[in-house]
């Protein structure tokens, strides 16, 4: 209980990854939350790469940690524009709608 | 020791509670909060876990920016979040189902697995100790030389996020009035004033 190790920090990104995977089932119409699950689950893998990172000495988890990081803003930025764009033409942003680009 | 556990299973904890309430908010903006409370909390974590470089990097990237964007976008589109929740039960049965032999099949892939003793010699960049070269120092040494490549490709997928969200979300509207400041400066003063004379009696024209 007191003393923390790498399966505790492994434990706790693996709750939050799997939230994250309940959230997109849970919320499948909400692209808002989904896309909150996205960071969520990004969330955990850094906290895995980290994890590893400290644990095994090694500072290139830390990096790698870094460009996860520099992906998921990415990632964000585009998916929210696209987001707007959409509820700007269809005036909702409910996902089951979106049929549009099966042709 | 004590402070640290104690550190640990509060940043944890309150990590996976805001987790839970990220996905289970009724209100999207309390979903974006609860998201920033559970970044702030990895955040502790990673400075247990001694990465303050990336701490920080995660405050002020995820929520100085990518939380706050999320909180733009929730306020500015007009969306009935109610109908959006129609279905919340109906989904839930499969979700958790699914959820829970993840979550399963994680917890037996940790519980059976230990680290080899030699592998601590393997490291691809061995972690100087803390007490000469900080955290920080570290990173930005292993960053800027055999990862510079890497680096700049990052960079160059942040420039093609920003000009592709430009792009996707700039448009022009017709029958909005605009400042020509080229027309302004250009003007000159033959153009804009006259000298009229003006004889008694008789108005402007």
């Amino acid at each position: 209980m007191l003393e923390i190790g790498l399966a505790h920090y492994l434990t706790v990104a693996a709750i939050l990854f799997t939230l994250g995977i309940f959230g997109i089932f849970l919320n499948r119409k909400n692209v808002i939350i989904i896309l909150m699950s996205i960071e969520l689950m990004l969330l955990a893998v850094n906290l895995n790469f980290v994890a590893f990172s400290a644990f095994l000495h090694d500072l290139v988890g830390q990096i790698f940690a870094m460009f996860v990081l520099t992906v998921a803003a990415a990632e964000a930025a585009i998916g929210l524009a696209i987001l707007v764009v959409y509820f700007r033409n269809r005036g909702t942003i409910a996902v089951e709608d979106i049929h549009l680009m099966k042709g | 020791m004590i402070i640290q556990a104690i550190s640990f299973w509060l940043f944890a904890g309150v990590a996976v509670a805001s987790g839970v309430m990220v996905i289970a908010a009724r209100n999207p903006v309390h979903s974006v909060l609860f998201l920033i409370l559970a970044f702030f909390n990895s955040a502790g974590l990673f400075v247990l876990l001694g990465a303050e470089f990336l701490a920080m990097i995660l405050v002020i990237v995820y929520v100085g920016a990518v939380a706050v964007l999320f909180l733009f976008v929730v306020m500015m589109l007009d969306i009935n979040f109610v109908e959006l929740r129609q279905g919340f039960l109906q989904y839930l049965p499969v979700g958790a189902l699914i959820g829970l032999a993840l979550f399963v099949e994680l917890v037996l892939v940790f519980g059976a697995w230990v680290v080899a003793p030699e592998i601590a010699a393997t490291a691809a960049a061995p972690m100087p100790p803390p007490a000469q070269v900080s955290n920080t120092a570290a990173l930005g040494a292993l960053l800027y030389t055999r990862y510079v490549y890497a680096f700049q490709a990052a960079g160059m997928v942040l420039l093609v996020a920003m000009i592709g969200a430009i792009v996707l979300t700039l448009r022009r509207r017709e029958g909005v009035r605009k400042q020509r400041i080229g027309q302004q400066v250009g003007r000159r003063r033959e153009d804009s004033v006259e000298v009229v004379k003006v004889r008694p009696r008789e108005g402007v024209s």
